[in-house]
């Protein structure tokens, strides 16, 4: 049998005489009864300001934090705690400073209950005006509230697709029953409760019981279920369709199948343009490093701009454990674009005559002593995007860095079905 | 042998997910996103939970709920993300909320640039909290690390309920890398302490023995308590100046009086050397080639790699210190854990190197401050 109440012995409400929320934490104490619920089957989560107490007077579950969060908190719990009722409390205030948290509760509609005590302002700090604060008020923030309009969080909240919205009042008779139907409601349920701050907000402003039962009557009347936002509650939702998600397979290794043709560490920089596929084509590279049981390190560089801009791969190739892994002294220097090459222009004056520098059309390359290989892609038939897997085709033609085998066993692990076969007739154009 | 190829950032979510995290959210960021990318794949499908946080700031409060609820919790960010998480990193530090949290660091100040490196965080991640308590960073210096050491950060986070960061970067988080996953060795993982059956729960009084208390997840039987605001043992809020003095005297020592038993790090030493580097994260992958490149040329350095930032494992600076005159401290910024180096060994002469411009430190500017 529950308690016939939940409220906490050992730590009485301490609200100032005639505040709402003292009404509002009575009522929902008879909620929880009336709904047969025990403590432990309850987690209070509240805000800052006077209603960040009401964790402290349930003897419940709960969680109090940081202004304007308490719905991320509340998120987490019930997410993993499916079964618990989690309550949160938040002010005015909260619901200000943790509007985008308030937005994203009710377009996720996990089933959590959000009380909003609406008092119109900061009653801890001093009375300053809040999200809800009337324009005629008269408060803390001198001539301020006069300019920003009052927020209407039932209409916010049935717009960003809460399907339990309710306005109501401290005073009315059926509270109770309205947080009764909040809490059991399988899904996000708003409810923003006005109410009397005695301390701060009637010293200077009249409102009563009757006024604020006026201004609801004059208001949308709301309270209920949103029709066009009912869907299934979020936890429900989500199972559903992780259940349907493949499970990732761990990381499968290559093994070496040939050995490299050369047995020293080996460095290739791919200078390329974003949207040229320069960090696939590394990948495959290092991934053909593996297949002949080399360690491999790929360093990638790029603008944040995504189809614009340098694209750069960095690829060690080595027989030993690769510590340093910025390039040093490339063997192969790939260039596929000219923004690339412009990155990376003043390393070209050091490149010894050791060095293989493959050049796509149309890029200039700065003087080197380098050994230039020309790569006539335009008389290969092949496409600018794929400029970057073929030019490996040419280096393993060339038996440098990669040969024919490794670059097979390579494709072979990063591509499947139908791109595997498209690209392995693109790169036998190069062959050919 | 059998090499797989991983970024940084993939080697993270397979340790999270073989430590036991089920939970994971994060706001999407360059260099982090990948983290979140691997997670999404990873958890779901195992019946864990992954988020996107309508920002950094609910992130990290979904974790927060999520731990408190008795799940292993991560998220993964970039500085502008942890400037954002700051609140919620002082909540957790405060209230002793196990949650691994990823700092895949970026060139900064500010967004700086989303995809370049740096190791500009590491007193950001110490101070990111109001109060000034203190927190445990580890930095990764490649891919095994990230997949050993975010092990470690929940077996930490976990045994001493409270945030764990992993200073990772850019360099590391999204550099492919060859690697056994399955032949790395992988700590024994540790759980938080239960609060025992039948007996009253106080949410923050210590175990017996210990310094860190008892755990009853939010939903369970045994109510649990959790608060941001100052408390006693009880988990209510409380101004005596007592309890409060006891609670933060405790959050710090038991982090700084535990360091000494989670002060990874490799040390090389160089008998009849005169210099110690000092090096963390990626910049100790350059300093390794110029130590052997100068033991090659005769003039043998030793190096002490930290992976354990925070709090500063004195004990272990002191000990690879002690038979060097000259400590050399290389990091991507311009000098922030030189500092501490400093201040615990004031009687040795303690030399800085380093750089914050997007571009590795490469191993010639290192052999360069070495012979300096």
């Amino acid at each position: 049998m529950p308690e016939k109440t939940l409220l906490n012995h050992s730590r009485p409400p301490i609200f100032c005489p005639g505040c709402s929320h003292d009404q509002v934490l009575r009522s929902l104490d008879k909620a929880f009864l009336n709904l047969g619920l025990a403590g432990h089957q309850i987690c209070m989560v509240s805000d800052i300001g006077c209603s960040g107490f009401f964790d402290v007077f349930f003897n419940t579950h709960a969680m109090h934090g940081v202004h304007g969060r308490a719905l991320t908190y509340a998120a987490g719990i019930k997410l993993c705690q499916p079964e618990l009722n989690v309550v949160v409390t938040m002010g005015d205030g909260g619901l200000g400073i943790g509007a985008a948290h308030v937005i994203a509760a009710c377009r996720r509609n996990l089933d959590l209950t959000l009380l909003v005590l609406n008092n119109y302002n900061f009653g801890m700090t001093g009375g300053q005006y809040s999200a809800t604060t009337p324009n005629e008020a008269v408060v803390g923030s001198g001539f301020l509230n006069k300019l920003d309009k009052p927020l209407d969080l039932p209409a916010l909240a049935a717009a960003a697709g809460a399907p339990f919205v309710c306005r109501c009042s401290t005073y009315q008779k059926d509270l109770t029953e309205t947080l009764e139907r909040a809490i059991t409601y399988k899904g996000f349920s708003v409810v923003e409760i006005h109410g009397i701050c005695p301390g701060r907000f009637t010293k200077r402003n009249k409102i009563t019981p009757q006024s604020i039962a006026q201004d609801l009557a004059a208001k949308e009347q709301v309270c209920g279920e949103v029709a066009a936002n009912q869907r299934q509650e979020y936890g429900l939702a989500y199972g559903r369709e992780a259940a349907a998600q493949p499970a990732l397979p761990r990381p499968l290794g290559i093994e070496p199948l040939c050995q490299a043709p050369q047995q020293t560490r080996q460095e290739v920089v791919i200078l390329g343009a974003a949207g040229q596929r320069i960090i696939t084509a590394g990948e495959v590279l290092a991934l053909a490093g593996l297949a002949a049981g080399l360690h491999a390190s790929q360093k990638n560089e790029y603008n944040v701009t995504v189809l614009r801009g340098p694209s750069i791969s960095d690829l060690i190739l080595s027989p030993e454990p690769i510590a340093y892994n910025g390039a040093q002294r490339p063997s192969v220097v790939i260039a596929l674009s000219h923004e690339g090459v412009e990155r990376r222009r003043g390393g070209f004056a050091g490149l010894g005559p050791e060095v293989l520098i493959l050049q796509a059309p149309g890029v200039e390359l700065p003087p080197s002593a380098g050994r230039v290989l020309a790569m006539d892609f335009k008389g290969m038939g092949i496409k600018a995007a794929d400029w970057a897997l073929a030019s490996l085709a040419v280096l393993a033609r060339q038996n440098q860095v990669l040969n024919q085998q490794m670059l097979v066993a390579a494709l072979e692990a990063r591509f499947q079905d139908k791109t595997l076969a498209a690209v392995k007739e693109t790169l036998a154009r190069v062959a050919s | 042998m059998t090499l797989s190829l991983l970024e940084g950032n993939e080697a993270v979510a397979w340790g999270a997910f073989d430590a036991g995290c089920r939970f994971f959210a994060g706001y999407p960021i360059t260099p982090a996103t990948t983290i979140y990318n691997t997670m999404l794949a990873l958890l779901p499908p195992a019946g864990g939970i992954v988020l996107q946080g309508e920002d950094e700031i609910a992130s990290l409060g979904y974790c927060l709920g999520a731990s408190m609820a008795g799940y292993k919790a991560m998220t993964a960010t970039s500085g502008p993300g942890i400037s954002l998480y700051s609140e919620h990193i002082s909540f957790a530090i405060a209230s002793e909320i196990p949650v691994v949290i990823v700092d895949v660091q970026r060139l900064g100040p500010s967004t700086g640039y989303a995809t370049k490196g740096a190791d500009g965080d590491v007193q950001f991640l110490r101070w990111s909290n109001s109060g000034g308590a203190p927190a445990i960073v580890l930095a990764p210096v490649d891919a095994a690390d990230c997949y050993t050491l975010t092990m470690q950060a929940f077996n930490l986070a976990e045994t001493y309920r409270c945030p764990v960061f992993l200073a990772s970067s850019k360099e590391i988080g999204q550099t492919r890398e060859s690697l056994d996953l399955s032949a790395l060795k992988r700590p024994p993982l540790q759980e938080r302490s239960m609060q025992p059956a039948e007996s009253e729960y106080l949410p923050f009084r210590p175990a017996p023995g210990g310094q860190v208390p008892y755990f009853a997840p939010i939903g369970g039987r045994v109510l649990s308590r959790q608060t941001s605001s100052t408390h006693g043992e009880n988990g209510y809020i409380t101004a005596d100046p007592k309890e409060v003095q006891a609670l933060v005297e405790r959050l710090d020592r038991k982090l700084t009086g535990a360091v000494e038993s989670f002060s990874y790090h490799r040390l090389w030493p160089a008998p009849g050397g005169e210099t110690l580097l000092i090096t963390y994260g990626v910049t100790s992958r350059a300093a390794r080639h110029a130590c052997r490149e100068l033991a090659a040329g005769g003039r043998p350095v030793a190096h002490l790699v930290l992976k354990t930032l925070w709090p500063v494992p004195e004990e272990l600076l002191r000990a690879a210190a002690a038979d060097y005159a000259r400590v050399l401290v290389v990091e991507a910024n311009l000098g922030q854990y030189v500092r501490e180096v400093q201040r615990v060994l004031p009687q040795k002469q303690v030399e800085f190197f380093g750089r914050m411009d997007g571009k590795l430190i490469s191993p010639a500017e290192i052999k360069e401050a070495v012979r300096a």
